[in-house]
């Protein structure tokens, strides 16, 4: 991996300076809020799932855990937003660390249902803890204080999640290029010969998932402190398929492929709002036609097309 | 005491007794090889000692310390390292990185350090990129150190491994069927590649079928056939042995 990596971050930090100044509305604003912030989730993911080649289908689940305890622990018990929202995060990254042991003794299809098992199960939770959680009908979010003063409109949210998704980028970067990251990325080339070069192959798995939850844990808390309502919808199971589809599409073990994938599929359903009532099916198409004719993912199979590019 | 004691090992798989009751031990710096014809247990053995299977009986002793049923991680960080008969190279990775790997114990493997970009952990890094690419030189790939490995041919994926096993600086290397698949000239590279390893002061278990190498090559020689020992000796000893001609030449004793 060449120095050249970096330059994508750069180009990335320009683009998010630039957007606020240059999108026509606050219906422009807000999508791409929410795409920033899919992005920072995709890129947790794909470290999991493009990288250390593992699969997760309960995704969601995290990510409502975190938005659930921004929403409940202020509300019922007072806490402060950030206090509830690093509570968030360690319960989420506690939870995945008991489960993931287990859980990796598994392979292929066996780790899919486990993963999609425990999302589906964190949902159940949270739809049926209706004096906690509203229930089906979600809650209310108090709104992010931040030293004093109240994240209140879409710009400020702009500027926090786009100093959040260039700070993931560059960690991400950082992380497949280190001691760590190679060893991810062996485990996932060749398991027997990464554990025979003395990687302990389970705990690199478990670390990585209970990351990429911990990412997913605090974006559910910085999405629902951003929208300000909470919904059970926001951890169930299409949610964990949407994520995974914005890794696939976007290109697996592609960074700046994670952010193509989320910008896209966050974008795509406005953009097929047209089709009227057939939006699903256009939808379904187009990524079925990516899976045809881009098995690796966007950003993969353009950079192997146009010779260099970026690898990471 | 030998670096590497190997007692009554036996290994089942459902009713194929892939190796049985083999004994044999290693000194500390020479070149072991083991011989028999295909399907004689080599690598079963190779894959028992390497903790990648678990014995059904025996034990296996390293510096008299038994490590029988250790995984193969565990394995690494006491100095043994090892090659596959069929590649098992991370396609996904260049080749320097697929040596990088090797150095894994070596390193300091935090996350948050890596994720925030560390400068010691950098330098160590740059460090490495070198060391690897050195290694891969002595292994004379010196054509691929900027290739990716997916892009590599077959005898120098072999090699590749071969660096990857030295950039964990082991004590013992295991190289399983280094010059199988490789052409005459290749053979003879590896070959005067396995005796410079061994010359660096590292104890070198070779399974291998191209018998002059083998003979070239050992300080001792373990015969195995249908799973059980059948000689063990120098290369003299053993190519006078009656059963091991009569195992090679199929003659009847």
């Amino acid at each position: 991996m060449k120095k050249n990596v970096y330059f994508g971050l750069y180009l990335v930090i320009a683009i998010l300076i630039v957007l606020p100044f240059v999108v026509p509305n606050s219906f422009y604003l807000d999508l791409v809020i929410r795409m920033a912030i899919n992005a920072v989730i995709v890129l947790g993911l794909n470290l999991l799932i493009g990288f250390a080649g593992q699969i997760s289908l309960g995704h969601a689940g995290f990510l409502g855990i975190g938005a659930y305890a921004s929403a409940v622990l202020p509300t019922h018990f007072g806490w402060h937003p950030l206090l509830a929202m690093g509570a968030g995060a360690a319960a989420t990254g506690i939870l995945a660390a008991l489960v993931a042991r287990p859980i990796f003794k598994l392979k292929g299809h066996y780790l899919a249902m486990a993963t999609l098992g425990l999302g589906i199960i964190l949902n159940i939770a949270i739809r049926n803890e209706a004096q906690w959680s509203g229930g089906p009908d979600g809650m209310p979010v108090p709104a992010m204080g931040l030293f004093g003063f109240e994240l209140s409109s879409d710009k400020q949210w702009y500027w926090v999640v786009a100093l959040l998704l260039s700070v993931s980028v560059w960690a991400s970067l950082n992380l497949i290029d280190s001691p760590f990251g190679r060893a991810l990325r062996a485990l996932h080339g060749s398991e027997v010969a990464s554990q025979v070069v003395g990687v302990d192959v389970v705990r690199y798995k478990v670390a990585i998932f209970v990351l990429s939850a911990v990412f997913a844990s605090l974006m559910g808390s910085v999405t629902a402190h951003y929208v300000g309502f909470v919904t059970p919808n926001l951890a169930d199971f299409f949610h964990s398929i949407e994520l995974v589809t914005m890794v696939v599409i976007g290109g697996m073990a592609s960074v700046y492929g994670s952010l193509v994938g989320a910008v896209l599929l966050t974008a795509l359903p406005q953009a097929l709002a047209t089709f009227e009532g057939w939006e699903t099916v256009a939808f379904g198409s187009i990524l079925m036609l990516c899976m045809i004719f881009l098995p690796k993912g966007l950003v993969p199979t353009l950079a192997a097309k146009f010779g260099k590019g970026e690898k990471a | 005491m030998s670096l590497l004691d190997v007692k009554d090992l036996s290994i089942h798989f459902g009713g194929v007794k892939a190796v049985q009751n083999v004994s044999f031990s290693i000194d500390s710096g020479i070149v072991y090889s083991v011989i028999g014809p295909n399907g004689a247990g080599k690598t079963t053995l190779f894959n028992l000692i390497t903790g990648v299977y678990k014995p059904t009986a025996g034990e296996i002793r390293l510096d008299g310390e038994p490590i029988h049923g250790r995984s193969p991680n565990e394995l690494a960080r006491r100095g043994m390292a090892r090659t596959f008969q069929n590649l098992q190279v991370c396609m996904n990775m260049s080749a320097l990185e697929n040596v990088m790997v090797g150095a894994h114990l070596r390193l300091d493997r935090n996350l948050v350090k890596a994720a925030l970009r560390f400068p010691g952990l950098k330098r160590r890094d740059a460090e490495l990129r070198e060391e690897a690419a050195e290694l891969m030189r002595f292994v004379g790939l010196d054509k691929f150190v900027d290739s990716r490995a997916d892009a590599m041919p077959y005898g120098a994926l072999k090699r590749m491994e071969i660096a990857r096993a030295l950039a964990m600086k082991p004590r013992l290397i295991f190289l399983d069927e280094p010059a199988a698949g490789l052409n005459p000239k290749e053979t003879i590279e590896v070959d005067h590649l396995v005796r410079k390893v061994a010359d660096s002061g590292v104890t070198v278990v070779l399974v291998e079928h191209d018998m002059k190498m083998v003979m070239n090559l050992s300080d001792r020689i373990l015969v195995l056939d249908y799973g059980k020992k059948l000689a063990e000796g120098t290369g003299e000893e053993v190519r006078k042995n009656p059963d091991v001609i009569a195992a090679y030449l199929g003659a009847h004793a």
